[in-house]
């Protein structure tokens, strides 16, 4: 099959990879312990893993977005604060 | 509580997933890799990082656009869920009426976008349509083609015509469903007319309400054709929403990178919106 109409490139290829491959984690997560563990954190609302994936995500994307918008520095850097970011929302959301 | 929780069940949702793959996953993985690349056709790409997406967010056109998108979002919500709630509360519940409304009702959303907007164009233009016409004769200037005003109107009512009926039909589909032990308690009490809505109506409806909002934001977020018939994004650019110069940018311009880099933070916009509306909307049944 011919994928070159997609236009791929190694980067793009990598970070769709990463995101499958954080969406299988939390499949096998959710296998062996299943219920998502919800819990209500500082959002006051309830939330399970996947939603705080989700709110991680969604999170990276707008600090990336945000750091291109206002900065010229590296985008490592925002993947850096993403990273840092999405440990937050695990530990305490 | 204490639920039982199968995994297996999981497996039931792979052939939806499947579906959602191919109609919106690949499509979407396809839109970040030109976002990210240059090209001037015969499917051959050029590296360019994210030089689209500085590009994008430093062009008063996109943030016009944007504003633009929300004003209309947020003005054709304010004007069709309260509308739409008011008309359900005044359908009839019981007899023919209820199958006459009922159809009556769906056969604005049975029409396509674009026939709506043709039927709005004609009916709008001072020469020969019946509203314009109407409207001028009353000595009222009025012209959608060249006052931004007058193309704003145009363009909310068009929607509010076009889709309040969806807002009707899912706050009916509410009201129904609320068991007549409710109103006859309610009527021991004494309770006014306000309070069965306060207290009983509203809260019933609640979840459908969530769903109308939800759809009719993002629906109206994603405006396109409807405006582009009516006004083509002018006069000016005083209709020109987000997809209305997405499609001007990609397909018009053949600016590829430019309206891909554009497409992924409008649907980060849509996402975000919809993900805080849901969540505070449903907040309180969870901590109920």
């Amino acid at each position: 099959m011919d994928f070159s109409w997609m236009a791929w490139t190694l980067p793009t290829a990598l970070f769709f990879i990463a995101i499958f491959a954080m969406l299988i984690g939390m499949g096998v997560w959710e296998y062996y312990s299943p219920g998502g563990s919800p819990r209500v954190g500082i959002l006051r609302i309830e939330t399970t893993r996947g939603d705080r994936l989700f709110i991680s995500l969604l999170g990276a994307a707008y600090i990336h977005i945000a750091w291109l918008g206002l900065t010229e520095l590296s985008l490592w850097w925002a993947l850096a604060l993403s990273i840092v970011y999405a440990i937050g929302v695990f530990k305490f959301v | 509580m204490n639920k039982t929780w199968n995994n297996k069940a999981w497996f039931m949702i792979l052939p939806a997933m499947l579906m959602v793959m191919i109609s919106a996953v690949i499509p979407l993985m396809t839109v970040v890799n030109y976002s990210v690349q240059d090209t001037f056709g015969n499917n051959e790409f050029f590296w360019n990082g994210t030089e689209w997406f500085r590009e994008v967010l430093e062009s008063d056109r996109f943030w016009g656009a944007l504003v633009r998108n929300f004003a209309f979002s947020f003005t054709i919500l304010l004007i069709e869920i309260p509308l739409g709630v008011f008309i359900a509360l005044h359908m009839p519940r019981k007899g023919i009426g209820v199958s006459f409304c009922l159809v009556l009702m769906a056969l604005p959303l049975l029409i396509p976008w674009n026939v709506v907007g043709t039927i709005f164009q004609l009916l709008c233009r001072t020469d020969i349509g019946l509203v314009g016409y109407a409207i001028a004769s009353l000595g009222i200037p009025y012209s959608y083609a060249a006052d931004p005003k007058d193309a704003w109107i145009t363009v909310v009512v068009m929607d509010v015509w076009h889709w309040s009926s969806l807002v009707v039909l899912l706050a009916y589909a509410g009201l129904v469903s609320i068991p007549d032990a409710y109103y006859q308690a309610a009527r021991i009490d004494g309770a006014s007319r306000w309070s069965v809505f306060r207290y009983i109506q509203l809260p019933k409806m609640k979840r459908v309400l969530i769903i109308a909002f939800l759809l009719r934001f993002m629906d109206s977020f994603m405006i396109y054709t409807e405006p582009f018939v009516v006004t083509g994004g002018g006069p000016g650019t005083s209709t020109t929403f987000l997809s209305i110069d997405l499609v001007k940018r990609a397909i018009g311009q053949f600016d590829l990178g430019p309206a891909a880099a554009m497409s992924i933070i409008y649907f980060l916009i849509i996402l975000l919106v919809s993900w805080v509306f849901y969540t505070v909307m449903t907040s309180n049944d969870e901590t109920a």
